[in-house]
């Protein structure tokens, strides 16, 4: 397999190959944790900071870890950098953490971050894997926000805790609970199926692929 | 979740089973929820290797922190969960491998990756801090694999009449199933305030 370029290496987790819309990994914390904005991000940037490090990590390790036991290397690896986060989140705010749950630990759990450590950084060299990483963890905010765009502003009527609406507003609250985020994905991925055929149908006339 | 160490045993598992089911109202468990639901049979093997591992892994997770709280280290807790949980997996799946190849072949990729199901890291990391007691951690691990199988066959048998019907060709695959899991979620929701 030929190496990616630095570039497609970064670029593709954020679009191409979006971690939940496109690959559908990790659809725990993309349902759970989005009920409203502001765990969206803090669930982000908890995940792209578990990513990076561990990518970079797996990556240095992988000319010295046995082919056998390189899913348990993998696993210990990201369940190390998850403890630190667990830590660093409980420091930073006692309020996040708890809404949160436990689904910080969870993320040593997560698909998107095993599948980066074995299908990509346990191949390619240490920067490219921290690119690959960062873009994979900002595809990941990308799609998380979507989602908890979505459902605060539906099932809360505000964005950041900022009300949008008038009093009068009367909130969609199933938006907030967890069937919402059921429906608010299923809707995503709809919308992206849909996004995906129009521009295959587009294409094709001209006679080349994207 | 209420939670506290006084929870009775009958409200453990009603509110693991229907009313906070892992699946629909916890999210915990999606990837197999939405991989190894199109048979009712493969779902409900699946469901009963997860209550399987569960069990053995809330078990072990018991006693492990006992030690971790014992020698002040209990940062290392989540790696020690992980790693009982992994080679529990691994016992299961020698197991299957020997007494039934074909629900071996079966369950395939799925079988490995329980271990990477969040929901039976989630039953270690939440009977933890709760601060359950012993037959509360082996019952609220019970609830909770009942409750994934549960929600994995009921899955399954949707699924298997979906196959029959004319869905939207965009709508195909995973969209469809996300809206369905929704609506089972709001059917789950009627439960709410049951046991309490």
């Amino acid at each position: 397999m030929a190496s990616p370029s630095y570039k497609d290496s970064f670029v593709n987790g954020i679009w191409k190959e979006n971690p939940v819309f496109v690959q559908v990994l990790g659809m725990c914390p993309a349902l759970a944790i989005t009920n409203s904005v502001e765990n969206a991000i803090a669930m982000s940037c908890a995940v792209m900071f578990v990513l990076v490090t561990s990518n970079a990590l797996v990556s240095i390790l992988r000319k010295w870890v046995p082919k056998e036991v390189r899913i348990a290397v993998f696993i210990l690896i990201i369940a190390t950098f998850v403890t630190v986060t667990d830590y660093a989140v409980k420091a930073i705010s006692v309020p996040i953490y708890k809404a949160m749950g436990p689904f910080i630990a969870l993320i040593v759990v997560n698909c998107i971050i095993l599948s980066r450590a074995e299908a990509f950084s346990s191949k390619n060299n240490v920067l490219k894997s921290i690119l690959d990483g960062l873009g994979m963890g900002i595809g990941f905010s990308i799609a998380l926000l979507c989602m908890g765009g979505v459902r605060e502003i539906l099932g809360s009527g505000s964005f950041l805790g900022h009300p949008l609406f008038g009093a009068n507003y009367e909130p969609w609250v199933i938006f907030v609970l967890p069937s919402g985020g059921f429906f608010t994905l299923g809707a995503w991925l709809f919308i992206f199926a849909w996004w995906r055929e129009r521009g295959a149908r587009n294409k094709k006339p001209e006679g080349h692929q994207a | 979740m209420s939670g506290g160490t006084d929870d009775t045993l009958s409200f453990l598992i009603l509110n693991t089973l229907l009313v906070n089911n892992f699946v629909l109202a916890q999210f915990l468990g999606i990837c197999p929820f939405i991989g190894v639901s199109n048979k009712i049979e493969t779902a409900s093997r699946m469901g009963v290797a997860v209550i399987f591992v569960m069990l053995v892994s809330s078990a072990l997770a018991y006693g492990i922190n006992i030690v971790l709280v014992a020698a002040d280290a209990e940062y290392l807790r989540l790696i020690a969960y992980i790693a009982v949980i992994a080679s529990t997996v691994q016992l299961v799946e020698m197991f299957i491998k020997k007494t039934s190849p074909a629900l071996f072949k079966a369950l395939g990729i799925y079988l490995p990756l329980i271990t990477t199901n969040c929901a039976v890291l989630g039953v270690a990391k939440l009977q933890t801090s709760e601060g359950y007691s012993f037959i509360q951690c082996i019952v609220f691990a019970l609830g909770s694999g009942l409750g994934f199988t549960l929600a994995l066959v009921i899955m399954a048998g949707i699924r298997q009449k979906l196959d029959l019907a004319d869905v939207p060709g965009l709508a195909k695959g995973t969209a469809i199933i996300l809206m369905i899991a929704g609506v089972l979620s709001m059917a789950f929701m009627g439960f709410a305030g049951l046991g309490s």
